[in-house]
């Protein structure tokens, strides 16, 4: 990497934060959580398949508080990954990459993210989950 | 920018572009897929908030339900591999432990995902 002496382009230190760089940053983030997320889908279904014994095993630690924090952060994470990748796809026909629209796609992203993780919580306290 | 030979001229005689655009592609299919069968993973989580196990196993059995929970899991561990692919390669910089890694995170989504359809199997086929 810097071993060659080389001059360096300005990096991550040097600018001004745009939403642009953090909704680039946390789609890489959030999807480096949700493939660590995989693993309870696997867990899940596995138990599934076991038994009532394993099935409650995993219940159990979904239920509890630390699995609720994780099971909140990757809903956040799904959501936002989610929006934030529907917008990418979006861009990839060409569309959206005026600064302008950019930036507010951006916004849209996050905004949206976050209003689908409190309707989804929302709805699980109003069915009694917690 | 010292040299004048245009990029086909310096692109010959290195051999083929292998898979070329094909990790870019698969990406975006497996995101598409996924836009749909997330959303329906979603749902289905909620629907089951007060399942018991025999509902939850009831419910993955229905064979709808079966094919799109392997449709699901397949296209999940194939995206975070080639997600994961991308981070590793820019961030780690040592060349045995970067092939190392996305070998190890290949075979491993190869893996879970075998796990995760032949767990989905066991219960639509009453195993």
């Amino acid at each position: 990497m810097a071993q060659s002496g080389r001059p360096l382009s300005p990096h991550l230190g040097i600018y001004r934060w745009q939403v642009q760089m953090v909704t680039s940053i946390l789609h890489r983030a959030t999807g480096i959580a949700l493939a660590a997320g995989t693993l309870m889908v696997l867990w899940g279904l596995t138990a599934l398949a076991s038994g009532p014994d394993a099935w409650s095993c995993f219940t159990g630690f979904a239920g509890s508080i630390f699995g609720l924090i994780l099971l909140l952060g990757w809903t956040w994470a799904l959501m936002f990954h989610l929006c934030n990748g529907i917008r990418h796809l979006l861009q990839d026909t060409g569309m959206g990459y005026e600064i302008p629209q950019f930036v507010r796609s951006s916004w849209l992203a996050v905004i949206v993210s976050l209003l689908l993780t409190v309707a989804i919580w929302a709805y699980l306290m109003a069915g009694g989950v917690l | 920018m010292s040299d004048l030979r245009n990029p086909l001229q310096r692109a010959r005689g290195l051999g083929s572009a292998k898979s070329g655009a094909n990790h870019w592609w698969m990406q975006r299919m497996t995101a598409v897929a996924l836009v749909v069968l997330g959303i329906w993973f979603v749902i289905t989580l909620l629907s089951l908030m007060h399942a018991d196990f025999a509902t939850a196993h009831a419910t993955l059995a229905k064979p709808w339900n079966a094919v799109l929970m392997i449709a699901f899991t397949t296209s999940m561990f194939w995206h975070a591999q080639l997600g994961l692919q991308v981070v590793i390669e820019d961030y780690v910089h040592t060349r045995w432990l970067e092939v190392s890694l996305m070998v190890l995170v290949k075979l491993l989504a190869v893996l879970f995902a075998l796990a995760c359809a032949l767990a989905v199997l066991r219960v639509a086929l009453g195993a």
